[in-house]
């Protein structure tokens, strides 16, 4: 049986259309890259996966019962910025999750109970390098080591799905390169299945095992926002080609010169 | 080297800090020696020997109608009341802050009539209390909570509503309930806002203890204040003027070295963004 299976949906914000017609299933273990023009609805989606939102029209199921319309520790998420609490050490921000299972009416582990958690913990801050940061605030961490903790934060409860919104949109090239690594082999280990969104098409095309676009098939200059985005491609990566990839890339753009135009 | 540019190193900043009270002082005691000089017997600007007597006879001599200090004791009955009064108010700060931040049906039923409270002014209802409560203590306290309560209500239930939405969704990710998110996500975050909260409401607090000391009371800072008044005794006022400021100065100085310690992780977020 498919894990999610995506039946018809849609979702508008009063005269805003945003998404249209998304029919699409995933099978436990994708990792599913998401990219389009900004605006055309990729947050939209990952917040109706999370439970956040609903979905206007047509439903999601999740091994074929409806989603849960609240979050829950079944589908982890790493958002842009803020995934991780300010004022939880690095470590404390990894144990929370088992914490709030265990630890009873005050959400705290003690003793044994505790250092079992720490360990889990520490394997896990071990797995994403940071190790050597474990009593340090997040304040204190660069973005890259943020978002790595916010992985590990995710990772320990166990989600079946893990949702990325842009998680190294505002990291360095270079550190964002070694965010793919650990991302691919954190997905190899655990068999998580990923839905990730991006802006870069071509982080789009390395990273995941099927890459969904997002875009609009009817534009109307005059009311871009009558009509949503919906994918206009759905591709297992392994047949992907450039030629292919410079033919997105043009659609997208135009896509995007059209939503502009709407906000001037 | 342009003004904006030029910045005093640490000695020359406390020396700089230290000019405007000298000037004070100075031209207090030029204007107090001229008017004595005038006459001998005036009230206005007391001496300073003059004022050393008074507080020699508040604070060192025990009174002899009471056998008491009156100083210290007016100071211990006037921060007893300020203290429980401010203990009140930022347990009630956080209690319904949390509850009106995190639970959007109590925001809808409690967040109107918090409103509307905040904008009764305190002391157009101090006779109420008094009526209410009778002149002992309660009522003093009830006028430092009405007065100080409902802004730091509001202000902490801004603070939760200021927190990043990710934070929310994340621990429900984390298999969070309601409780959970106020317990170990919002209740942490809000304790170094509710120090700073108290901080602002010093000023507030202490204006309102004064009030009620000055309308009905027999013992406190402003009870004496307000008593001696009537015998123009400024060698008694200038002193009870400045001991207040000094434990407000303290106060204020003590709560944000506190938070400086308990929440270390607070100042460093906001030196990063600053
Ligand atoms: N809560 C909301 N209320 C009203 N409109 C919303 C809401 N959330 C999103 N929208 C609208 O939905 C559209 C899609 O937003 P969304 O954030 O999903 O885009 P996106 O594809 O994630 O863009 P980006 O790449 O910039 O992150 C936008 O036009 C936005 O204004
Ligand atoms: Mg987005």
């Amino acid at each position: 049986m498919k894990l999610i299976e995506v039946n018809q949906v849609g979702k508008q914000y009063g005269d805003n259309v945003v998404l249209e017609k998304l029919n699409f299933t995933v099978s436990a273990g994708e990792f599913c890259t998401m990219v389009g023009t900004s605006g055309c609805g990729k947050t939209t989606f990952l917040r109706m996966l999370l439970g956040e939102e609903q979905p206007s029209h047509g439903a999601i199921l999740m091994d074929g019962k409806p989603l849960p319309a609240e979050p829950g520790p079944d589908r982890g998420v790493v958002f842009q910025r803020y995934s991780v609490l300010p004022h939880l050490t690095v470590l404390g921000n990894v144990m929370l999750g088992p914490e709030l299972k265990t630890g009873g009416i005050f959400a705290r582990a003690f003793g044994a109970r505790r250092a079992l958690i720490r360990r889990e913990a520490e394997s896990l801050l071990d797995a994403v390098g940071l190790s050597h940061a474990l009593n340090r605030y997040p304040a204190e961490l660069s973005g890259g080591m943020q978002q790595r903790l916010a992985i590990a934060q995710a990772l320990i409860m166990k989600p079946r799905i893990l949702l990325l919104d842009e998680p190294f949109g505002a990291l360095d090239p270079g550190i964002r390169a070694d965010m793919h690594e650990l991302v691919l082999r954190l997905w190899r280990e655990t068999g998580v299945t990923v839905f990730m969104v991006t802006h870069d098409l071509k982080e789009g095309f390395s990273l995941g095992t099927r890459l969904m676009v997002f875009d609009k098939i009817r534009r109307d200059a005059q009311a871009p926002n009558a009509y949503g985005a919906t994918i206009t491609y759905d591709l297992q990566l392994k047949h992907a080609d450039k030629a292919l990839q410079k033919n997105i890339a043009s659609e997208v753009a135009q896509t995007s010169q059209l939503l502009a135009g709407a906000i001037l | 080297m342009r003004l904006i540019n030029l910045r005093p190193s640490r000695p020359l900043a406390v020396a700089l800090g230290f000019i405007p009270f000298i000037i004070l002082l100075l031209l207090y005691i030029s204007n107090s020696n001229a008017r004595l000089a005038e006459n001998p017997n005036d009230k206005l600007l007391p001496g300073l020997t003059t004022m050393v007597d008074a507080v020699q006879r508040l604070a060192f001599t025990e009174d002899t109608r009471t056998g008491e200090y009156l100083l210290w004791m007016d100071t211990a009955s006037s921060l007893e009341r300020l203290l429980i009064g401010l203990a009140v108010s930022a347990g009630l700060a956080l209690l319904v802050g949390i509850l009106l931040g995190t639970l959007p049906m109590f925001r809808a039923l409690a967040g109107p009539v918090v409103a509307a409270i905040s904008m009764v002014p305190p002391m157009a209802i101090l006779p109420i209390l008094f009526i209410v409560f009778g002149l002992g203590e309660l009522s003093k306290v009830v006028l430092i909570v009405i007065g100080t309560a409902p802004v730091m209500i509001r202000d902490m239930a801004q603070r939760v509503l200021d927190m990043p939405r990710e934070q929310f969704i994340k621990l429900q990710t984390l298999g969070g309930n309601s409780w959970h998110l106020m317990l170990r996500v919002v209740l942490p975050q809000l304790l170094p806002r509710l120090l700073a909260a108290l901080r602002l409401s010093l000023g507030a607090a202490w204006l309102f203890l004064i009030a009620a000391e000055a309308i009905a009371s027999t013992d406190g800072l402003g009870y004496r204040i307000f008593l001696v008044r009537r015998y123009l005794a400024m060698d008694v006022i200038l002193p009870y003027v400045i001991w207040i400021t000094v434990l407000a100065y303290f106060m204020d100085l003590g709560l944000r070295l506190l938070s400086r310690r308990m929440f270390p992780w607070f100042h460093r977020q906001q030196e990063g963004e600053a």
